[in-house]
């Protein structure tokens, strides 16, 4: 259970936040306030900050400006309260080469100050990750996703109330990734509040009740995930059409296209009749049709603008 | 292990763990940090007490191979102290684990503790062996033990502490390799392991002077003797003065976060 004391606290409180690395300034002025029990994504292309301000927040770099609190905690001045109640699985697949799984969260655990009374904590951990058969396995000999597994163990064994994980599903499998969207949402209901970064905007659209999106260092948008899509009014349309191609007239509502598969968008719903009397017109036989509500990649794109790579 | 687990006070906690893994750390490969250094000093042991007993008198009364023990206890806990740190946060800073410890909260002060205290006990772990094979081997004094152990712990601290300062300066394997082979080397070997000053031409005497090796294991080898270059006092002066000097950079350095919090 969370050690939450104050409910009006925020789970963290960015303020003005700038970064500077040499000429590069990588955050140009980041506010930011998320509240205790929220589930909330940072979104954004590569090289938008995000990992940045995370690691500003773990107190892994320092901010040229600006102040971050963590459940009211200074992260610089009351750097040890702040990070006890932080939780941060980090994006790389980073681990101790010389212990097993069990040992490496005991010593986690030990360097927040608990003892062996918090061993049970440490085996439910464990248990609840589908790590039990690996518990006694070095953590060199894992593979990739148990190694994810672990890194997420390990940023839980103190008990933080605050959890922070980038790009939690980054190389993930299906499976797997479905079982981590599980744990962390059973996470956030025992009342964690979770931050989580990503780069699959269907992940945050899924999870998230409150999303900011980042670009070159600043945030462009900061919303609930549903107000976020009812902002684009949009549907799209989707078109199975085989081997015919689409008559030019309607182009310029392509969206994406395919093998024959068409997606349109659409900014009112009268033109499903434009486009079915122009593909009438034009003799084409339609396969399938589907109807689609806008999602976050919409939003995302509309903001972020352009075919941004890595999204 | 459980019982000390239980009796270390909470606000201990922390450093503790932090010292028990790395403690734990060099014990998993004990075999190259542990009886690699033992067997490479009997190996010196053996190959100079051959070709050099009988032919050289260094203090009087004193066979030349146990002349040498001392020095090659000495001068194996320190490199020892200074490869337990060192190698342990180049490894880790290289592997990112580093990042497992900079989460937490344990301050800058805690993190130096645990990692000299562990570098402190490597170093001892291998001088002591060293010495219980040795003795098997020669008959060897002990005149005044407490300058032994003050000389023996103040040693590995201040190589414990110059191994955390490379480590943290260290970005990659083959700089601190450099720093070992160029170095701390040098300074071991140039420092009267294998000799006294006094056989060295005036201008070598002077120059090992500055070497704050010499100070260190002339005044271990006092220890045992009850004989040395010069006085026990001295040594324990510079070595202290050096061990504060390298202690207080140290510190700076992991306050600011150089290299390790950017």
């Amino acid at each position: 259970m969370p050690m939450s004391v104050n409910q009006s606290v925020p789970a963290i409180k960015i303020e003005q936040v700038h970064k500077h690395f040499g000429d590069l300034h990588v955050l140009k002025g980041i506010d930011l306030t998320i509240n205790q029990g929220e589930f909330f994504a940072l979104l954004g292309p590569n090289g938008a900050g995000k990992s940045t301000l995370i690691n500003i927040l773990a107190g892994l770099l320092k901010s040229t400006q600006g102040n971050i609190a963590i459940m009211g905690h200074n992260v610089v001045n009351d750097y040890q309260a702040a990070r006890l109640n932080l939780g941060v699985v980090p994006q790389e697949l980073v681990f101790d080469p010389f212990f097993n799984v069990r040992e490496m969260l005991r010593f986690q655990a030990g360097y927040f100050g608990r003892g062996r009374e918090n061993d049970a904590w440490v085996d439910e951990i464990i248990e609840s990750l589908g790590l039990t058969d690996k518990a006694h396995t070095n953590m060199r000999k894992l593979s990739g996703g148990m190694k994810r597994r672990a890194l997420i163990a390990q940023a839980l064994v103190h008990k933080p109330p605050v959890i922070v994980l980038d790009e939690p599903t980054a190389g993930v499998d299906v499976e797997l990734r479905q079982m981590l969207w599980e744990f962390i949402k059973k996470l956030n209901r025992d009342g964690h509040t979770i931050i989580l970064t990503t780069h699959y905007l269907e992940e945050a659209e899924a999870l998230c009740e409150r999303v900011a999106m980042m670009k070159d260092g600043k945030i462009v948008a900061l919303d609930t995930t549903t107000n976020l899509l009812s902002k684009l009014p949009g549907k799209n349309l989707r078109l199975q059409l085989g081997a015919a191609t689409l008559p030019t007239s309607l182009l310029p509502m392509l969206k994406s296209g395919q093998n024959g598969v068409f997606t349109l968008a659409l900014t009112d719903l009268n033109q499903i009749e434009f486009a079915l009397s122009e593909l009438r017109k034009a003799n084409v036989n339609i396969e399938d049709m589907q109807l689609i509500e806008a999602d976050l990649e919409d939003v995302f794109m509309s903001l972020v603008g352009g075919k941004s790579g890595g999204v | 292990m459980n019982l000390i687990d239980d009796a270390i006070p909470p606000a201990w906690h922390g450093t503790y763990t932090l010292f028990k893994k790395e403690l734990f750390r060099f014990w998993r490969v004990a075999f190259q940090t542990v009886a690699s250094p033992i067997l490479t000093a009997l190996l010196y042991l053996l190959i100079f007490s051959h070709a050099l007993d009988g032919h050289v008198q260094v203090y009087k009364g004193v066979p030349y191979k146990a002349f040498l023990i001392p020095g090659l206890i000495m001068m194996s806990l320190l490199q020892n102290a200074f490869a337990n740190s060192s190698s342990s946060l180049v490894q880790s800073k290289i592997m990112g684990s580093i990042v497992f410890v900079l989460l937490t909260p344990l301050t800058y002060l805690q993190f130096f503790i645990a990692f000299l205290a562990a570098a402190i006990i490597r170093g001892f772990l291998v001088g002591f062996s060293i010495y219980i094979v040795a003795i098997w081997f020669v008959d060897l004094p002990i005149m005044h033990p407490l300058w032994i152990f003050a000389f023996a712990l103040l040693g590995s601290a201040l190589l414990g502490t110059f191994g955390i300062i490379a480590g943290i300066w260290a970005d990659k394997f083959d700089q601190m390799a450099a720093f070992q082979n160029f170095v701390i080397m040098p300074l071991t070997f140039l420092s009267g392991v294998f000799y006294s000053i006094h056989s060295l031409p005036p201008i070598w005497q002077t120059i090992s002077k500055f070497n704050p090796f010499f100070y260190m294991i002339d005044g271990f080898r006092y220890g045992f003797f009850g004989q040395a270059d010069i006085s026990p006092w001295i040594s324990i002066v510079v070595v202290v003065a050096f061990l504060l000097a390298l202690a207080w950079l140290c510190l700076k350095m992991l306050k600011s976060g150089y290299k390790l919090r950017g």
